[in-house]
C-alpha cells in the first residue's frame, strides 16, 4: 500500500470520498506468509515491529478515580485479557471526546448493525463486522477480517447473490428506503411524552384499556430504543456498497490521473442538489425573505434568537408571515444538529435555534447588498458534466474511457445515498432520539432522580430501564421510588469522570500493529493503513512543531487570525475574517462561512460537509488535522494552505 | 526549417503570442557550408569519426569550428539577415534579441536532443548577430554534437541548422512548463517552473525555480512550491547576460500571481491543442507589459513514448469493478 497521508481516525458515516482517497491501493494480502504469523484475529504481526509497537489493551490503566464510572459501561464492551492478542483503534472520528454512558448506545446501535450488513447481510467477502471496547470514556475498534481463501470465495458468492441485486435495484431499493425511514421518522415523532398522571385518565377507564399509565412509560422507551437500534440498520442497508461502488471511481481517477486532487473527484461525483444542502439553502432563502417583507431590522447582532422571535411575533403580518416561513423550514431542514450524532449535547437547529440566527444577519446584509444568494442548480450541473467530460477526453483509450463510464455510472447510481442517508439517520432521527431521551430525563429529574434533566445521560440505557422500571413501580405502589436516593451520586461521580478523561490523551491504537490492513471496511470507513499507523507510532517527534497537516479539502492560501471554536455557544467569538479552528466539521456550522476566511478541523475528509462548503464560498479549507484544536492557540497567526493541507503556525 | 523555428511560426499563426523574429533557414546553413566545403571538405570529415574516439573528434571539431567562426558570409545571405534584423526594429530603436541553433535534429519526439547547440541571449549589435549565427551554426561541430551523431549514425547530408532570431523579452519572471505532469505522467496537470528574470537561469539549472502545479481543466492550483531564488539572469549593459542577486524580500517571494498561472495554463492548453500532444514549453512575462509569451515548445518526449496499459478495462457486469475492493482481488 503506498498512502501516505494518513492521520487520524475517520468516519464510517461522514462520507465515502473522504475515506475513499486513502485506499489508493487496497491490495490484498490473502496468504500472506514471511516473517508474519498469523493471529485468529486475521490480523498479521511482524516480529520485527513488537519493539515499537503500540501499548497493550492490558496495560492502558483507568484514569484514578474513574475506575466505577468506567464499571459502568456494560461487560461485553470492557477490555479483557484476549483482547491483547488483537489490534484496536481509537475511533476518534465518530467519538472524538470521552462518551456519557448513555451515549455509547450510539456506537452499540451503529457497530451492530454495522456488522450484521456485513457479516451476515451482504456477506462481504474478505471482512466481517467490528468489535468494539471502551476505556476511560474512548471507543477503541477492531476490524474482523477473512483470510481463508476458501472462505473468502464461499462468501464471494453469496455477496455477489446479495450485494449485485443491490447494486442492480439501487433505485427501487433506495426509493424504498425513504419510505421505510420516512415512517421509523413518524413512528418516532408520534411517540407520546413519558408522563405519569396522579389518577389514570376516566377516558382511558372507560375504554377499558386495560393497561395503565406507566406501562406506556416502559413501553415508549422500549420503542424509542427499538426505533434507535431500527435505524442504523436501514443507515447500513447501503452504505458499505455505496462507498465500495464509490471508491473503485476513486481509486480508478488515482491511478488515470496520478495528480488529481480529491475535490475533482468528489465534484464529479457529489450530488448538486443533495439533502446535506438544504439547512443552508432553507437559510438563504429565510434571509431574502426577511428583507423582501422588511423585517429584517428585528435581526440586530448580539440579539438571542428567542428575542428576535419575540420582536417578529409583534412586528405584525409582516412579522407573522416570516415566521410562517420559518416554521415551513425548520420542518425537516432545521432537523440537523451541531454534531455527527454521536452525542445527547450536539443539539440540533430546531432545538437550539442560535447556531442559524447567528448567521442570518450576514445573509440579509448579502442580500441588501444585491448578492445572488441562489445556487445556480442549472450551471453547477452544466459544469459537473462537462468536468466529467474533459476528464473523460484526457483517457488513453476508448477502452478506457469505457471502463471509466462503467465506473462513474455506478458511482452516481450509488452516490445519492451515499450523501443523503446522514439527514435522516445522524440528524433528524438522531435528534428526535435524544430528545425523547431528554423527555424522560426530564421526568426522573422531577422525581427527583438526579438534579437536571440532561443528567439522565450519565446513566447506560440499560440502567435508565431500571430507572423507569423503579419510577413506574412506585407509581403503582404509592411507595417513594428508590431512584432519588441512589443515582445522585453516581451520577456526580460519572460527570466528573467525564471530566477527568478528557484532560487524558488516549493512544491512537492498542495492541500489535498488523503488518497489512486488508479489512476493506477498516481502510474505506476509516482510512487506516499500515502507513498511517506508522504515522502515528512517529507522531511523537516535534520536527514540525510550527505546521500541522491535513487534508487539502478547498484550494488557496490564507493568512489570518486562528479562532479555536469548541461548541456552537462559542461561534459569536468569530470576527469577519477570522480562521475558524474547529473540531468536527458539519453542516451546520455553514451559515458561519460567509464570516471567515478559512477553516481549519481536527475531524473530517474532503468530502466532510464543510470542505464541501468550504468550496462552495471559495474558502481554503484543512481537514483532519487531528489536533488543530489543541496545537494551535486561540488569536494566533496562522496560514492556511488549502491545496496542500498545511497549516502553518506564525 | 529547424525543429524551433519551424514551431515558432506555426504557434504565432495558430494566435498564441509569440515575440517577432525571423529564421535564418537551412538552406542558409547549407548555402554557408557548401562554399566552406569548396575550399576543404567538412562533412566527409566528419563521417569518418569514430563516436568512441573523442580525440579525433576532438581535433577535428576545433579545426571546423574555427573555420565556421571565420568564414565570412556570402553577401546577399549577409544583406538579407541585415534587412530582416532591422525589420524587427520598433519605433527605430534596433532590436536586441536573442539567437539560438534550430538543428533538424533537435526538438524531434524521436530524440530528446535540446540543449546540444547554444543560445545567445540579448544580442544588441547586427554585427554580433551575424557572428552569432555563425556561433550556431559552429555548435553544430561541437565536440558533443559530433560524437552524438556518430552515436546515432545520422547521415551528415541530413544534417542542417536553422537559426531563429527573435526580439529578447525582457523577463520579469520566466520558466518552463510541461503540459503533463513529468514526474507522474498525468495529463490532466500542467507543471509550471518559473523565477525571476530571464528564463536561461530556470533552463539551466542555475536557480531552483518556484514550482506550480495546475488543473489542466479544472484551474485550481494544488502544489505551490515557492523556493528560495538566490539569483536572477539579467542583460548586461554591452549585451549577453549576468547573475544579478535577487532583492532580499524577493527570493521567498512567488515569482508568479494566480492570474499569470492562470494565463499561463491557458497557452499551454492551446499549444497542446494545436499540436495534439503533450508540450515542453518555455515563456516568459514581459516586465513591461506583463504579458505571457512563449519563446518556444517541443513535444515531451518522456512519457509519450511509453506505452500505457489500460489501468482498468471495461467489464461485461459493471458491478464486476466492485469486486476489486470487497472481494480482495487487484
Amino acid at each position: 500500500m503506498s498512502n501516505p497521508v494518513i492521520r487520524g481516525v475517520f468516519s464510517l458515516a461522514k462520507t465515502a470520498c473522504e475515506v475513499m482517497r486513502r485506499c489508493r491501493t487496497l491490495e490484498p494480502n490473502i496468504g500472506n506468509t514471511g516473517s508474519t504469523h498469523k493471529l485468529p484475529t486475521g490480523v498479521f504481526m511482524s516480529t520485527q515491529d513488537k519493539a515499537k509497537g503500540f501499548p497493550l489493551p492490558s496495560s492502558v490503566k483507568v484514569v484514578p478515580g474513574t475506575e466505577a464510572a468506567q464499571a459502568a459501561y456494560p461487560y461485553h464492551i470492557q477490555f479483557a485479557p484476549e483482547d491483547d492478542q488483537k489490534f484496536w483503534f481509537y475511533n476518534s472520528m465518530h467519538f472524538p471526546e470521552p462518551m456519557h454512558a448513555f451515549d455509547m448506545v450510539t456506537a452499540e446501535a451503529a457497530y451492530c448493525a454495522l456488522g450484521a450488513a456485513n457479516t451476515r447481510v451482504h456477506c462481504l467477502p474478505t471482512t466481517l463486522g467490528i468489535d468494539h471496547r471502551i476505556i476511560n470514556g474512548r471507543v477503541y475498534i477492531g476490524g474482523n477480517g477473512v483470510t481463508d481463501p476458501a472462505e473468502i470465495e464461499r462468501r464471494t458468492v453469496e455477496f455477489q447473490k446479495r450485494a449485485f441485486y443491490y447494486y442492480e435495484n439501487w433505485e427501487t431499493l433506495y426509493a424504498q428506503w425513504k419510505v421505510k425511514m420516512l415512517k421509523l421518522i413518524d413512528d418516532a415523532r408520534a411517540l407520546p411524552s413519558p408522563t405519569l398522571p396522579e389518577f389514570e385518565p376516566l377516558e382511558h377507564v372507560h375504554a377499558g384499556r386495560g393497561v395503565a399509565s406507566n406501562h406506556d412509560l416502559l413501553v415508549t422507551y422500549q420503542k424509542t430504543l427499538e426505533g434507535y437500534f431500527r435505524m442504523w440498520h436501514h443507515h447500513f442497508e447501503f452504505l458499505l456498497l455505496g462507498y465500495g461502488a464509490y471508491l473503485v471511481f476513486f481509486g480508478f481517477c488515482k491511478k488515470a490521473f496520478p495528480e488529481i486532487t480529491d475535490q475533482t473527484i468528489a465534484r464529479m461525483v457529489a450530488g448538486i442538489e443533495a439533502e446535506i444542502f438544504r439547512p443552508d439553502e432553507e437559510l438563504r432563502g429565510l434571509a431574502r425573505r426577511a428583507v423582501e417583507l422588511n423585517v429584517d431590522h428585528h435581526f440586530k447582532e448580539g440579539l438571542s434568537a428567542d428575542a428576535v422571535l419575540a420582536s417578529l411575533s409583534e412586528g405584525g403580518p409582516a412579522g407573522k408571515q416570516w415566521l410562517d416561513s420559518l416554521a415551513k423550514a425548520r420542518d425537516p431542514w432545521f432537523n440537523i444538529n451541531v454534531g455527527d450524532g454521536f452525542y445527547h449535547y450536539h443539539r440540533g437547529w430546531n432545538d437550539d435555534l442560535s447556531m442559524p440566527f447567528a448567521a442570518l444577519p450576514d445573509y440579509m446584509q448579502q442580500v441588501r447588498d444585491g448578492k445572488s444568494l441562489h445556487r445556480d442548480i442549472g450551471k453547477l450541473q452544466e459544469e459537473r458534466v462537462q468536468l466529467i467530460a474533459d476528464y473523460r477526453e484526457l483517457l488513453n483509450s476508448d477502452e478506457e474511457r469505457a471502463a471509466y463510464d462503467q465506473m462513474i455510472g455506478l458511482a452516481h447510481r450509488v452516490f445519492p445515498y451515499v450523501e443523503g442517508h446522514k439527514f435522516y439517520c445522524e440528524h433528524w432521527y438522531t435528534n428526535l432520539f435524544f430528545n425523547k431521551i431528554r423527555e424522560y430525563g426530564a421526568l426522573l429529574s422531577k422525581a427527583g432522580f438526579f438534579p437536571e434533566e440532561a443528567d439522565v445521560f450519565n446513566l447506560t440505557h440499560y440502567e435508565l430501564e431500571s430507572a423507569i422500571i423503579d419510577l413506574m413501580n412506585a407509581w403503582s405502589s404509592g411507595s417513594p421510588p428508590r431512584g432519588p436516593s441512589y443515582w445522585p451520586p453516581i451520577v456526580a461521580q460519572r460527570k466528573a469522570a467525564v471530566a477527568q478523561w478528557a484532560k487524558h490523551d488516549s493512544p491512537p491504537a492498542l495492541g500489535p500493529i498488523p503488518d497489512v490492513i486488508d479489512d476493506p471496511a477498516i481502510v474505506m470507513l476509516w482510512g487506516i493503513t499500515r502507513e498511517s499507523l506508522d504515522n502515528w507510532l512517529t507522531s511523537g517527534d516535534e520536527k514540525n512543531s510550527h505546521e500541522v497537516r491535513g487534508f487539502a479539502a478547498s484550494m488557496g492560501v490564507v493568512e489570518g487570525t486562528a479562532r479555536i471554536v469548541k461548541s456552537v455557544d462559542e461561534i459569536s467569538r468569530l470576527q469577519r475574517g477570522d480562521i475558524l479552528v474547529c473540531q468536527v466539521t458539519n453542516p451546520t456550522w455553514a451559515p458561519i462561512f460567509q464570516r471567515i476566511s478559512a477553516a481549519v478541523s481536527d475531524i473530517g475528509g474532503s468530502m466532510s460537509h464543510a470542505a464541501i462548503v468550504a468550496r462552495e464560498y471559495g474558502l481554503p479549507a484543512v481537514v483532519g488535522t487531528g489536533n488543530a484544536t489543541s496545537k494551535i492557540k486561540d488569536g494566533q497567526r496562522i496560514r492556511v494552505d488549502g491545496g496542500r493541507g498545511v497549516v502553518t503556525l506564525l | 526549417m529547424g525543429g524551433k523555428g519551424g514551431s515558432l511560426g506555426e504557434l504565432t499563426r495558430a494566435g498564441i503570442e509569440v515575440p517577432p523574429g525571423f529564421v535564418v533557414c537551412t538552406a542558409a546553413f547549407d548555402r554557408f557550408i557548401d562554399a566552406l566545403e569548396q575550399r576543404a571538405p567538412v562533412r566527409s570529415r566528419i563521417e569518418v569519426l569514430d563516436s568512441q574516439d573523442l580525440d579525433a573528434i576532438g581535433v577535428v571539431s576545433r579545426e571546423l569550428r574555427a573555420r565556421i567562426e571565420a568564414e565570412s558570409m556570402p553577401d546577399e545571405l549577409q544583406r538579407e539577415i541585415l534587412q530582416a534584423h532591422a525589420r524587427l526594429a520598433v519605433a527605430g530603436v534596433a532590436p536586441i534579441v536573442a539567437v539560438r541553433s534550430s538543428a533538424t535534429t533537435e526538438d524531434a519526439t524521436d530524440a530528446s536532443f535540446a540543449g546540444l547547440q547554444d543560445t545567445f541571449l540579448w544580442v544588441m549589435q547586427p554585427e554580433d548577430v551575424l557572428a552569432r549565427i555563425r556561433s550556431c551554426w559552429a555548435s553544430l561541430y561541437s565536440v558533443e554534437s559530433v560524437s552524438y551523431r556518430r552515436k546515432q549514425n545520422f547521415p551528415e547530408a541530413g544534417v542542417a541548422m536553422a537559426v531563429v532570431v527573435q526580439v529578447m523579452v525582457d523577463a520579469r519572471t520566466a520558466g518552463v512548463m510541461f503540459t503533463r505532469s513529468p514526474t507522474t505522467g498525468d495529463k490532466s496537470v500542467i507543471t509550471i517552473e518559473g523565477a525571476w528574470g530571464l528564463g536561461s537561469a530556470v533552463v539551466g539549472g542555475e536557480v531552483t525555480p518556484d514550482r506550480w502545479v495546475v488543473g489542466k481543466i479544472t484551474g485550481e492550483i494544488p502544489v505551490r512550491d515557492i523556493s528560495d531564488k538566490a539569483i536572477r539572469h539579467a542583460p548586461a549593459p554591452g549585451g549577453g547576460i549576468v547573475d544579478v542577486d535577487v532583492e532580499p524580500d524577493q527570493r521567498k517571494a512567488a515569482c508568479l500571481s494566480d492570474d499569470e498561472l492562470l494565463a499561463l495554463r491557458a497557452v499551454g492548453r492551446k499549444v497542446e491543442r494545436h499540436y495534439g500532444r503533450a508540450q515542453d514549453i518555455e515563456w516568459a512575462i514581459d516586465r513591461h507589459s506583463g504579458r505571457v509569451m512563449l519563446l518556444q515548445s517541443r513535444p515531451e518526449t518522456v512519457w509519450s513514448n511509453k506505452d500505457a496499459a489500460p489501468v482498468v478495462t471495461p467489464k461485461a457486469d459493471p458491478r464486476m469493478h466492485v469486486m476489486s475492493i470487497f472481494g480482495g482481488i487487484k
